[in-house]
C-alpha cells in the first residue's frame, strides 16, 4: 500500500464514513520499504491537487516524520529549482514509500484494520456490517 | 465544416458511435453520428478541422483510421471527378509534401499492377514532393467498398472514396496485441478481454489524470486499460486472493510494469464495496466494472450467513486479543442479490462521481425475459448507452451512465427487483430452460 493511498481511504464502518475521527485512519506497526517508481513532477503537483494535506501530516507523523509543512506546499512549479526538490520529495513519500505490513485503526470507533503483504484489507467482521 | 471519413473495424458495430461520440465529447467536439450504419464500416462525417479529426480517432479501439475527404464515385472516372471538382483548391497545398499512397480495400482488393496504374490515374493532383514509403510528410488513401455476393471475389467496387489521411487509431498501432490477455504477466479466469476493456474505458471518458475506480477489481482488467489512457488507478476486491496474484511476477502491480504504467497504479484494496473505504470527499472521476453475477465467482458480502449462529462472536478472545481484530482473522461472507449490488452501484456512482462524471459496468441478462426496466436507474444518473453483446441465450450490455446535477429528475428503479427476475446465475446454470424463470 502507498503512503498516497493513506489519504483516500477512512473507516468501513457505516457510521463512520461521515465522522471526522475516522480520517485519516490511525497507522502503527508499519513496515515501510521504498520502492523505486518513475518520477513525473506533473504527476506529483495535480496529484497534491486531491490531496488532504492535514491527514498526509498526520499519517507521515503516525510513520515517524515529523519534517512535513504544516500547510500544502501551493503553487508548485516542475520547472522552478526549489519546487522541484519539494516535488522529488513527496514523490518519494507518496509514490514510493510502501506500507507493507501494519495496522489501521479507526480513532472513531477502534476498529483495526491490517495491511498485509503490502495490501490493505477493509472487510469487516459481521457485527460491523 | 469539412467533410471526413472514418473507416471502422469489422468488430461490434453497434458501439462503435457510442466510442467515437464519447472521444469527441471529451474533446469538447460535438459530431453528428445519427446517419452512422451498423452494416456499414464507411461513415462520412463533418468536423471543424484535422485536429478535431486527430482527437476522435487517436484513442479509438473500434474506428481504424479518418481522412480528410477529397472525393467519392462509384468507379474511378467518377473519383477522378469528383476530386478534381471539390478538392482542387487543396492539391497546391501539398505540392511539395513527401507522399505516398495507400490501398484499403473493403471485401475486396487490387492486385499490385493496378494499384500502380491507379497511383498514375491520380497523376492530375500534380505533386512535385518526392515519393517515400516510411515516414512521408502525407499519405493519400484509395478506399473501396466491394460488395461480395455468394463464394464468388468481388472484382470491382461498389464504391470508392480518396482522401488525406489524418490520423490511424490506437487499434492500428496495435493496441489490441500489446493488452492481449495471452501475453498479460497474471490473467484469472475473471479476466476482461483486452479489446472490450479498453473500449468501455474510452465509452466511460477515462482520461489523463482523472482518477478511474474499479470496485470489482479481480485480476485488473479495467485497471489496466484505464491507465493506458492516462487515468489513475485505484481497485478494490473482496478476493484478497484475486488481488495478490500469485507472486512478485505475477500481479496486477506487475502488469503495469508490463504496459509501463505503473505509475498510474494507485492500490487495490480488499474491500466489501457494500462497506466502502474509500472517504465520502475523494474525488473520484469514473467507474468501470463487471460486477460478480455468480458465474465464475461469489457474489458475496461481509455478514454471517446465520446471525444467530454468529450472535456474541464478537467478544471472543484469543491470546488476550479480540478476534475479529487480529490479523489472521477471516471475515465471513454470507451471499447477496446482484439486484441489491446494482442499486448499491448506483446509489455510490451517483454520490461520488461529479456532475457529467461517468459510469459504465457490465450487467448479464437472459434473453427471453429480458426487458428494458431491468436495468436500474437512479435519479441522478442519466443512462446514455446501453450497448449489447449477445451471445446464445445471454447477453451482456455495457451500461453507461452520466452524473446530472440537480436539475435534472430521473426516475429511481430497480426492475430485477420489482420484476422478481431470478439471478443470472441461477438461469445460467439452468441452461436458461424455460423452468429457471
Ligand atoms: C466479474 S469479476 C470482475 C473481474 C475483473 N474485471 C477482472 O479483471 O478480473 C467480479 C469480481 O467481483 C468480486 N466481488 C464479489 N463480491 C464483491 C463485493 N461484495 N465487493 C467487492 N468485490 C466483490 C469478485 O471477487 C470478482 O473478482
Amino acid at each position: 500500500m502507498k503512503f498516497l493511498t493513506t489519504n483516500f481511504v477512512t473507516c468501513a464502518v457505516k457510521g463512520c464514513l461521515s465522522s471526522l475521527e475516522a480520517f485519516p485512519l490511525k497507522y502503527e506497526d508499519c513496515q515501510l520499504v521504498q520502492e523505486e517508481t518513475e518520477y513525473k513532477p506533473e504527476f506529483i503537483s495535480h496529484m497534491l491537487e486531491r490531496l488532504e494535506w492535514n491527514a498526509i501530516v498526520q499519517v507521515a507523523k503516525d510513520l515517524g516524520n515529523d519534517s512535513l509543512p504544516a500547510t500544502k506546499p501551493e503553487g508548485l512549479d516542475p520547472i522552478m529549482e526549489d519546487s522541484q526538490a519539494v516535488l522529488k520529495d513527496l514523490h518519494t513519500l507518496l509514490m514510493e514509500t510502501q506500507i507493507v505490513e501494519g495496522k489501521m485503526s479507526c480513532r472513531n470507533c477502534g476498529h483495526v484494520y491490517h495491511i498485509k503483504n503490502s495490501i490493505p484489507n477493509f472487510l469487516l467482521p459481521p457485527h460491523l456490517c | 465544416m469539412k467533410d471526413y471519413l472514418i473507416y471502422f473495424a469489422q468488430a461490434y458495430p453497434n458501439f462503435r458511435r457510442a466510442e467515437i461520440e464519447s472521444l469527441a465529447q471529451l474533446h469538447g467536439i460535438s459530431i453528428d453520428m445519427s446517419h452512422h450504419d451498423e452494416q456499414n464500416p464507411f461513415l462520412i462525417v463533418q468536423l471543424e478541422n484535422d485536429l478535431q479529426a486527430q482527437q476522435i480517432m487517436e484513442r479509438s479501439v473500434l474506428g481504424r483510421g479518418i481522412y480528410e475527404l477529397w472525393g467519392q464515385g462509384k468507379d474511378l472516372d467518377e473519383l477522378h471527378a469528383s476530386v478534381k471538382e471539390s478538392s482542387h483548391d487543396k492539391f497546391e497545398l501539398y505540392k511539395q509534401a513527401s507522399f505516398k499512397f495507400d490501398f484499403i480495400g473493403y471485401m475486396g482488393s487490387r492486385s499490385n499492377k493496378t494499384k500502380f496504374a491507379m497511383i498514375e490515374s491520380f497523376s492530375f493532383l500534380a505533386f512535385e514532393g518526392p515519393i517515400r514509403m516510411k515516414n512521408p510528410d502525407e499519405i493519400f488513401t484509395v478506399l473501396e467498398e466491394y460488395k461480395v455476393t455468394g463464394n464468388d471475389k468481388a472484382t470491382t467496387p461498389e464504391r470508392m472514396w480518396f482522401g488525406r489521411q489524418i490520423q490511424l487509431s490506437a487499434r492500428v498501432g496495435n493496441i489490441l496485441d500489446k493488452y492481449d490477455l495471452r501475453r498479460r504477466k497474471y490473467i484469472g479466469t475473471t479476466s476482461f478481454d483486452a479489446e472490450l476493456s479498453l473500449v468501455s474505458c474510452n465509452i466511460a471518458q477515462v482520461d489523463q489524470g482523472k482518477f478511474t475506480y474499479d470496485p470489482f477489481a479481480g485480476t485488473g482488467s479495467f485497471l489496466v486499460a484505464a491507465a493506458n489512457y492516462g487515468g489513475i488507478s485505484i481497485g478494490s476486491d473482496i478476493d484478497i486472493r484475486t488481488l495478490r496474484g500469485k507472486s512478485d511476477q505475477c500481479n496486477i502491480k506487475a502488469n503495469f510494469n508490463q504496459y509501463g504504467t505503473s505509475l498510474q497504479f494507485v492500490d487495490v484494496l480488499t474491500m466489501d464495496f457494500t462497506n466502502n473505504a474509500l472517504r465520502q470527499s475523494l474525488c473520484i472521476d469514473t467507474i468501470v466494472c463487471d460486477p460478480p453475477y455468480g458465474v465464475r465467482e461469489g457474489l458475496k458480502v461481509c455478514g454471517a450467513k446465520d446471525p444467530e449462529k454468529a450472535a456474541g462472536r464478537e467478544n471472543v478472545v484469543i491470546d488476550g486479543e479480540k478476534a475479529h481484530l487480529r490479523r489472521d482473522f477471516i471475515q465471513p461472507k454470507k451471499p447477496y442479490q446482484l439486484s441489491n449490488l446494482l442499486d448499491d452501484l448506483l446509489r455510490f456512482s451517483a454520490s461520488r462521481l461529479p456532475v457529467g462524471g461517468r459510469l459504465a459496468f457490465w450487467m448479464p441478462t437472459a434473453n427471453d425475459d429480458f426487458e428494458i426496466n431491468q436495468i436500474p436507474q437512479h435519479a441522478q444518473l442519466e443512462l446514455i448507452y446501453n450497448l449489447e453483446q449477445e451471445f446464445n441465450k445471454w447477453s451482456r450490455r455495457l451500461l453507461v451512465y452520466v452524473k446530472r446535477d440537480e436539475s435534472y429528475v430521473g426516475q429511481t428503479s430497480n426492475g430485477l427487483k420489482s420484476q422478481g427476475i431470478k439471478d443470472f446465475r441461477e438461469r445460467y446454470f439452468n441452461g436458461f430452460s424455460e423452468k429457471s424463470r
